[in-house]
């Protein structure tokens, strides 16, 4: 019922936008708009991952292709080997960019709606990704390897998709697709990203901004914790200090 | 009911984490000992990064040892001038484990070291255990059993720098306590861990102290050790989450109520015995895990 309300209010939202962006654009036909459920995804106290919902209309035939994807950050691997009997990091590459969050959502198999030139061109699914190894480090069939590495383990995290979503029409306009952020999903700012294919080329994009940021206690917390490292450190041990010296007292009088 | 912890970054289970604290809690009052050894391996496994286990045990370790010497101190169970020289030795020492834990972190081989040192010393220390444990019980048996020495002259002996610690009833080299306590300051900065298990029968069978006053000395300089670690963890590594420290506390001191009740009805040889067979599962555990396949060799490292 809730997702009937908000599809509503996406078609009011829908309405609105197209005619703001008629009026502007009117030589090139804009034919999609979309926008989030929320703007902000709030890591709070009870913050265990959430859903958010990404809808929008299109105008006329044509295939939808959703990606969300968080801030690109280097990122350091480390693969095993067998020393002595024992497993242990004995190589190390460092990506020079990876997005630290990757979804995707189509409205038909991705393979049936984009060429490959345009899946690497807007790095549509995890496959088509720019992850790359500086060459002087690591050959092609090394660096592919280490490329799997890393996708493997954030698809294990959770912050990379694992499947592509599909994207659910309602009727040949409206479209809607609600997008799952686990607990551990990296903050910062994200772009959503939403791209309308016509015979196998992109006619309309759109890009919306979504942040996701600690707030509250959380926040107060992990900012005090990184800005003034060495008073939460006094802090933390006065507040072990406090716990013990009570726990004495009630446990003398139990 | 789920909780966001905000140094970890991740959501846990209030009651798995108070369950937790609980049921370590009720085996270090069980057994009298900080428990720290069994945390850190179960924090890890959890999900909790290594790191962020590490620092957090280390300040949870503060607030159970404060409890804890009080108990000892109204009893006149702590030789302070001896849980000085061994502090001096445990910050020196702890401040190096600390740097240390950096510079592994930052070469991706931190895990491994935290797993070899349980290994190693978890290996070493419930063997003797079960070991001694057995022989005391075959001797009850047997007989009251004969009494040591008080005082065995070996080249520990012949150090310099000798003073004199009434309490204990010594006269030794102040650089023996010094020795223990750094090389225990540097295990609690690596393995998360107050280091009674190793510090206790230091003192008892390389310094000769009485069994007596091991325990409060011990934890006399634990305290100190342990807020070290917590102080330099959270200004190097900002790796100290106070709100599952706090969670740890709250089930740990319940815990470890009934677990010194529960261990007033038990011998000590007993005693003894079952904490080493629990050392020696803890130790067999993570060996297993450093011999098996791993499910993936490539692994993401620290992040920046």
């Amino acid at each position: 019922m809730a997702g009937a309300a908000i599809c509503a209010r996406g078609l009011v939202c829908a309405v609105a936008c197209l005619a703001t962006l008629a009026s502007v654009k009117a030589a090139q036909a804009d034919s999609l708009v979309a926008d989030l459920s929320q703007r902000l995804v709030a890591i709070t106290t009870g913050f265990a991952g959430t859903d958010v919902l990404l809808f929008g209309a299109v105008e006329g035939e044509g295939d939808v292709v959703i990606v969300v994807r968080g801030p690109d950050r280097p990122v350091t691997m480390h693969r095993k080997s067998r020393v002595l009997g024992i497993w242990a990091n004995t190589a190390q590459m460092t990506f020079e960019r990876a997005p630290s969050f990757y979804a995707i959502a189509t409205s038909k198999p991705i393979r049936e709606i984009a060429p490959d030139v345009v899946r690497t061109r807007h790095e549509m699914g995890v496959d088509a990704l720019r992850l790359e190894l500086p060459s002087a480090k690591a050959s092609p069939n090394i660096a592919r390897e280490w490329r799997r590495g890393l996708i493997r383990n954030f698809q294990d995290s959770g912050l990379y998709a694992k499947e592509v979503g599909s994207i659910t029409f309602l009727g040949n306009r409206l479209f809607r697709v609600e997008l799952h952020l686990p607990a551990n999903v990296p903050t910062g700012a994200y772009q959503a990203m939403t791209y309308l294919l016509k015979e196998g080329r992109v006619v309309s994009a759109q890009t919306m901004p979504l942040f996701v940021s600690k707030i509250g206690a959380e926040a107060f917390i992990f900012d005090f914790a990184t800005r003034h490292a060495a008073y939460y450190g006094l802090i933390a041990i006065a507040v072990a200090l406090m716990a013990g010296w009570l726990a004495h007292l009630a446990f003398r009088k139990g | 009911m789920q909780i966001y912890l905000p140094i970890a970054e991740m959501s846990v289970n209030v009651f798995l984490i108070l369950g937790m604290g609980g049921a370590i809690g009720f085996l270090s009052g069980l057994f009298g000992v900080g428990g720290g050894f069994l945390m850190t391996p179960l924090l890890i496994f959890i999900g909790v990064p290594p790191a962020v286990a590490v620092a957090t045990e280390a300040n949870q370790i503060v607030a159970s040892s404060v409890s804890g010497v009080l108990a000892h101190w109204r009893r006149g169970n702590v030789d302070f001038k001896m849980g000085s020289v061994l502090l001096v030795g445990g910050i020196a020492g702890s401040t190096f484990g600390v740097g240390l834990f950096s510079f592994l972190r930052g070469l991706g081989q931190i895990d491994l070291v935290i797993s070899l040192s349980y290994v190693i010393f978890l290996g070493i220390i419930g063997a003797l255990m079960l070991v001694e444990s057995l022989r005391s019980m075959r001797q009850r048996k047997i007989s009251a059993g004969q009494r040591r020495k008080l005082h065995q002259h070996t080249w520990i002996h012949g150090l310099p720098l000798k003073m004199r610690f009434r309490r204990s009833k010594l006269y030794i080299s102040a650089l023996m306590p010094f020795g223990v306590g750094f090389l225990v300051g540097v295990l609690a900065a690596i393995m998360g861990v107050g280091g009674g298990f190793i510090m206790v029968p230091a003192m008892i069978y390389l310094l000769g102290m009485p069994t007596s006053i091991v325990i409060g000395t011990s934890l006399f300089q634990i305290i100190f050790v342990t807020a070290n670690v917590t102080f330099l963890q959270a200004y190097a590594n900002q790796t100290v989450d106070v709100v599952l420290a706090l969670l740890l506390l709250s089930g740990a001191v319940i815990g470890a109520q009934f677990g010194a009740r529960a261990g007033a009805r038990l011998q000590g040889e007993q005693l003894r015995g079952l904490l080493a067979l629990m050392v020696l599962a803890v130790c067999g555990k993570l060996f297993f895990d450093l011999l098996v396949t791993p499910a993936d060799v490539y692994s993401l490292g620290v992040a920046h």
